[in-house]
C-alpha cells in the first residue's frame, strides 16, 4: 500500500441494496481498520482535530487502533463524544475532520469516520461502556428532546454527577436519529438504541411521551418539579411546504411524514401496523440529506425516483457520499429544475407535476448563486407521489409557552454559542433548535458546550 | 405504560375508558386531544379527551372501533396497559379563553354526531361549572347508539335525535337544529363535532342561519406536534396543521371536501390491516375485494 489511497470500505451491492433496508456501508474489519490506521501520520499539530466540532483526539485514538487497543480508543473518543457509532456513520466528514487531514493534500485523507465507526461498533460488540460519575452533585437538570444535542448534554452532565432527566415528545428516544435518518444509513436497534442505552447507563432518566409546552411547561419543571436548570434540544422539526397549487392533493407528503412513517413507525416492514404509500413514480423536491433519505426510501419501497432541485450538482447540500450512493442506486437527478404546480385526478390523487428549468444567476451575499427561472421552459413529469423536502424550522411549541425566552426572526432560540445560555436564567439551548436544521455533530457540540455552561452556572 | 382503570362498551363497538395519565390530566382543557399507542408495535392514534380528573390523574376517552388499531383498543380491559399516552395536544377550545360574562351573554348550541358526542361532553361540563347554560343536540343513527345521555342531562339542555326516529326527535342533526331555531332558539354560537360529512352540512345550515360555527377536525395524524404535516387542511386561504393550529377551526372557512378526500389516503392499506386484525392470518387477497 502506497499510503495515498484509503483502504476501501465494503458496501452492499447497489442493485441488491436498492431493494432492501439493510445498511449500505458494511464498515471495516480489524485488519482493514488497522491498515487504514497505519496511514495516519500522528501529526504533532493535528489539523483533523480542528475540523471536528467536538475535538475528538483523533491521532490518539487512531494510534490505539494501530496497536489493536479498541477499548482504549473507545475511551479516548468517549471523552469527547457520546455517540461515536452514529457520528462515524453520518458526519459530513469530507467537510470536517477529513476535510482538514494533511493526508488529503496529496491523496486520500485518513478515513477517520470509518475508523471511529469501527471502534464504536467493536466496543459495543465487546460490551465496553462509557465511564460514569463517581460523585453526585445533588442537583437536577431537565433536558428537553432526545436528539444528538440532548443526549450529549445529558451524558456529559451525568458524567459530572448531575441528576438528569430527558423529556421526549415522541414514544421513542433519538430525535432525527430514529425518525429521520433511515435504517439503511443508521441501523436503529443495532446502533442508535445501543448508544442511547449507553447514555442511560450513566444514570440518565428518560421520560417519553412528554411534550414540553403542552404536557408541562419549562416554568413548571423549574418551579414545581425542582429542576435547577433546563437544556432545550428540541430540534427543528417543522416542515416547510412550497405553497404551490395542488400541494394538498393525495400523494403529496412532507419528507418528515414519509420518513417518520418508514423509520419511527417501521412502515417499510410489511408487518408494520402503520401504513405508507408505496409510490410507482415519485418526485422528491429538494437537495439536502433529507431529500436523499426520502428518495432512497421511496426507491426501496419500489418507486422510480426523481430528485428535483433548483440549483446544480455542485450546490447540492447533501453529503457527497449520499449523493453518490443515491446515483448508484438509480435515483434520477433533475437539477436546475423547480416545481410550479402539482396536478391531481378527479379523485384528488397526484398525477404529475409541472416544473420549470432554472439557471444560476449572480452570487448573492452568502456567495451562493441564486437560481432564476428560464421563461417558457415548463415541462411535466408524470408521477403518483411528491415528497417535499424543503428544509425545516424550529417548532414554536416551546418558545411560545416559555416566558422570557427570546427567539429570532426564524423562530430559532437565541443562545450563546459558547455556553448555550438563553435569555432566561437557568435555561440553556443548543442544536437545531438554535441554529436551524444543521448536523448531528454540530448539535452534539452545542450539547457539550451547554453541559459545560450548565455546570458553571450550577457551581456558582 | 399507562394503566386502564375502567373499560366499558357503551354501545356496539363504542368503548369508554379511564386511563391513568397524570401529566395529561394535570394540564388538559376541553377541546384538546391525546395520542395513544395500544402496544409496542401500535400505530399512534389521536383521541379527544372526554373528561379528566386532575386529583386522580386520570383521563377518559371514548372510542369507536373502526379499524385495526381501534378494534385492538376495544378489546382491552380494566387492569391492562397502554404502551403510550401523550398529551394534551392541540389548542383548547376557544370557549376556554372567554370570560364568564361573555359566555353568559351567548346562546350556545353544541351539535354532536355519533362518537363526536364524547368530545362535546367536557365542553358542556366546563360551561356548567362556570354557571353557563347551553343546548346540546346529540344525533345518532338509532336508539342503541345514543351515548352518555345521563351525563349530558346533568350539564345542559339536551335534545336527542335519531336518524330512524327510534328515540327522541326524528331525523338528522341539521333537521333538529332547524326545528329548534324555528321554535325560537336564536343561537349565536355553534360548536359541531362529529363525522366530517355531518360537520359540513351543519356548517352549510349555520351559514344560512348566520350562526358562527366552530368544528373539530380529525384528519389523519402521525406525531400530533406539528412535525409531519399529515394533518394539514385548508382553512380560508391558509394551510393549517390540525394538531397544533386546531383541532377546532371556523367551520365556515374549512374546505371539507378536500379534508374528506385526504381521509381516504390510506384506505386500501388500512382495509387490509383491518381484515388481518379481524380474521387473523387467513386473508391473503385474491377475493377481488382488494387489489
Ligand atoms: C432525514 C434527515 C437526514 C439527516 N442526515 C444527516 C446526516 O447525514 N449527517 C448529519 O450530520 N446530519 C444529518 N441530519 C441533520 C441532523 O439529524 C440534525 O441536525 C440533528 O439531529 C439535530 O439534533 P438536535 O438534537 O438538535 O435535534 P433533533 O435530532 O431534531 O431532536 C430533537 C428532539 O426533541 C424532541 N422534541 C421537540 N419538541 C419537543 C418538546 N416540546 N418536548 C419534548 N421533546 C421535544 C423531538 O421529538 C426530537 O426527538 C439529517 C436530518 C434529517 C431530518
Ligand atoms: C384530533 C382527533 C381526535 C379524535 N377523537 C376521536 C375520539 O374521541 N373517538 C374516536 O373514536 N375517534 C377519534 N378520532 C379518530 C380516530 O383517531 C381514528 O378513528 C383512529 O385513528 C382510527 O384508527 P384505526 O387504526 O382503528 O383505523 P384505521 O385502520 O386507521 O382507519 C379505518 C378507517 O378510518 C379512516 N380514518 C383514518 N384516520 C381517521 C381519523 N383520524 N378519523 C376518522 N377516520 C379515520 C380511514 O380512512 C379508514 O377508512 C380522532 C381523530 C383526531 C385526529
Ligand atoms: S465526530 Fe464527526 S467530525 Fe468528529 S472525528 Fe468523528 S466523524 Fe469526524
Ligand atoms: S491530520 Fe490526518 S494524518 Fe494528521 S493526525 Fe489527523 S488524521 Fe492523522
Ligand atoms: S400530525 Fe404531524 S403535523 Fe399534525
Amino acid at each position: 500500500m502506497d499510503g495515498f489511497v484509503r483502504v476501501p470500505v465494503r458496501e452492499q451491492d447497489p442493485k441488491v441494496r436498492a431493494t432492501n433496508f439493510g445498511e449500505v456501508c458494511l464498515g471495516y474489519n480489524k485488519e482493514e481498520a488497522e491498515n487504514e490506521a497505519q496511514r495516519c501520520l500522528n501529526c504533532k499539530n493535528p489539523k483533523c482535530v480542528q475540523g471536528c466540532p467536538v475535538s475528538i483526539d483523533i491521532p490518539a485514538f487512531i494510534q490505539q487502533v494501530k496497536e489493536g487497543n479498541v477499548e482504549g480508543a473507545y475511551q479516548t473518543i468517549s471523552k469527547s463524544s457520546a455517540l461515536p457509532a452514529v457520528c462515524g456513520r453520518v458526519c459530513p466528514q469530507e467537510s470536517q475532520c477529513e476535510g482538514q487531514c494533511v493526508r488529503g493534500i496529496k491523496g486520500d485523507p485518513v478515513s477517520i469516520g470509518k475508523l471511529e465507526r469501527y471502534v464504536a461498533d467493536t466496543a459495543r460488540e465487546m460490551g465496553i461502556k462509557p465511564q460514569g460519575a463517581t460523585e453526585k452533585k445533588g442537583k437536577k437538570v431537565a433536558v428537553i428532546g432526545s436528539g444528538p444535542s440532548g443526549l450529549t448534554c445529558a451524558g456529559d452532565l451525568a458524567k459530572m454527577g448531575y441528576d438528569v432527566t430527558i423529556f421526549e415528545a415522541l414514544h421513542e428516544a433519538g430525535g432525527v436519529l430514529v425518525y429521520g435518518i433511515p435504517e439503511f444509513r443508521l441501523p436503529k436497534d443495532a446502533v442508535v438504541k445501543k448508544e442511547i442505552e449507553n447514555v442511560k447507563s450513566l444514570g440518565v432518566k428518560l421520560e417519553t411521551d412528554v411534550v414540553i409546552g403542552k404536557s408541562v411547561t419549562i416554568d413548571d419543571l423549574m418551579k414545581k418539579e425542582g429542576f435547577d436548570a433546563v437544556f432545550i434540544g428540541s430540534g427543528a422539526g417543522l416542515p416547510r411546504f412550497m405553497n404551490i397549487p395542488g400541494e394538498q392533493a393525495m400523494g403529496v407528503f412532507s419528507a418528515n411524514e414519509f420518513l417518520t412513517r418508514s423509520n419511527l413507525m417501521k412502515a417499510f416492514d410489511e408487518n408494520s401496523r402503520t401504513p405508507i404509500m408505496r409510490p410507482k413514480k415519485c418526485v422528491v423536491v429538494g437537495g439536502g440529506n433529507v431529500a436523499m433519505d426520502a428518495a432512497r426510501t421511496a426507491l426501496r419501497l419500489g418507486a422510480e425516483v426523481h430528485v428535483v432541485y433548483r440549483r446544480g450538482e455542485e450546490e447540492l447540500p447533501a453529503r457527497k457520499e449520499e449523493v453518490g450512493h443515491a446515483k448508484e442506486e438509480g435515483i434520477i437527478f433533475d437539477l436546475l429544475t423547480n416545481p410550479v404546480e402539482i396536478h391531481a385526478d378527479e379523485n384528488g390523487w397526484v398525477t404529475g407535476i409541472t416544473c420549470i428549468r432554472m439557471e444560476l444567476g449572480e452570487p448573492d451575499e452568502s456567495g451562493r448563486r441564486s437560481p432564476v427561472e428560464v421563461p417558457g421552459s415548463e415541462f411535466d413529469i408524470e408521477c403518483d407521489a411528491v415528497i417535499m423536502s424543503l428544509g425545516t424550522s424550529p417548532n414554536p411549541l416551546i418558545s411560545s409557552t416559555t416566558e422570557g425566552l427570546d427567539v429570532n426572526r426564524r423562530k430559532c432560540i437565541v443562545a450563546s454559542e459558547e455556553n448555550g445560555q438563553t435569555s432566561k436564567t437557568g435555561v440553556f439551548a443548543g442544536g437545531d433548535a438554535v441554529t436551524g436544521a444543521a448536523t448531528v455533530i454540530l448539535a452534539m457540540g452545542a450539547g457539550k458546550a451547554a453541559a459545560k455552561g450548565i455546570d458553571e452556572y450550577l457551581s456558582k | 405504560m399507562f394503566k386502564i382503570l375502567e373499560a366499558n362498551e357503551l354501545a356496539t363497538n363504542i368503548f369508554q375508558m379511564i386511563v391513568e395519565a397524570p401529566r395529561v390530566a394535570e394540564a388538559c382543557l376541553p377541546g384538546q386531544f391525546l395520542i395513544i399507542r395500544v402496544d409496542e408495535e401500535g400505530e399512534r392514534i389521536p383521541l379527544t379527551i372526554c373528561d379528566y380528573d386532575r386529583e386522580k390523574g386520570t383521563v377518559e376517552i371514548v372510542v369507536q372501533a373502526i379499524g385495526a388499531e381501534t378494534f385492538k383498543l376495544g378489546k382491552l380491559k380494566a387492569g391492562d396497559h397502554l404502551a403510550d399516552v401523550v398529551g394534551p395536544l392541540g389548542r383548547p377550545s376557544d370557549l376556554c379563553e372567554e370570560s364568564v360574562e361573555e359566555l353568559k351573554k351567548k346562546k350556545i348550541v353544541f351539535i354532536a354526531g355519533g362518537v363526536g358526542t364524547a368530545p362535546v361532553y367536557p365542553q358542556a361540563k366546563y360551561l356548567k361549572e362556570l354557571g353557563v347554560d347551553c343546548d346540546v343536540i346529540i344525533g345518532a343513527k338509532t336508539k342503541d347508539l345514543v351515548i352518555l345521555e345521563d351525563r349530558f342531562k346533568k350539564v345542559c339542555n339536551l335534545h336527542v335525535t335519531t336518524d330512524d326516529g327510534s328515540y327522541g326527535r326524528s331525523g338528522m342533526v341539521t333537521k333538529a337544529l332547524q326545528d329548534l331555531w324555528d321554535e325560537g332558539n336564536k343561537y349565536d354560537h355553534c360548536v359541531a363535532i362529529g363525522p366530517m360529512i355531518m360537520m359540513k352540512f351543519v356548517c352549510k345550515l349555520t351559514k344560512e342561519l348566520g350562526i358562527p360555527t366552530i368544528v373539530s377536525m380529525n384528519p389523519i395524524m402521525v406525531d400530533g406536534t406539528g412535525m409531519c404535516g399529515a394533518c394539514r387542511l385548508t382553512v380560508g386561504d391558509e394551510v393549517k396543521f390540525a394538531c397544533v393550529d386546531g383541532p377546532e377551526f371556523d367551520g365556515h372557512k374549512v374546505d371539507f371536501d378536500q379534508a374528506m378526500n385526504r381521509m381516504r389516503l390510506y384506505k386500501t392499506e388500512e382495509g387490509r390491516l383491518l381484515l388481518k386484525a379481524q380474521e387473523g392470518d387467513t386473508h391473503h387477497g385474491g377475493c377481488g375485494n382488494c387489489e
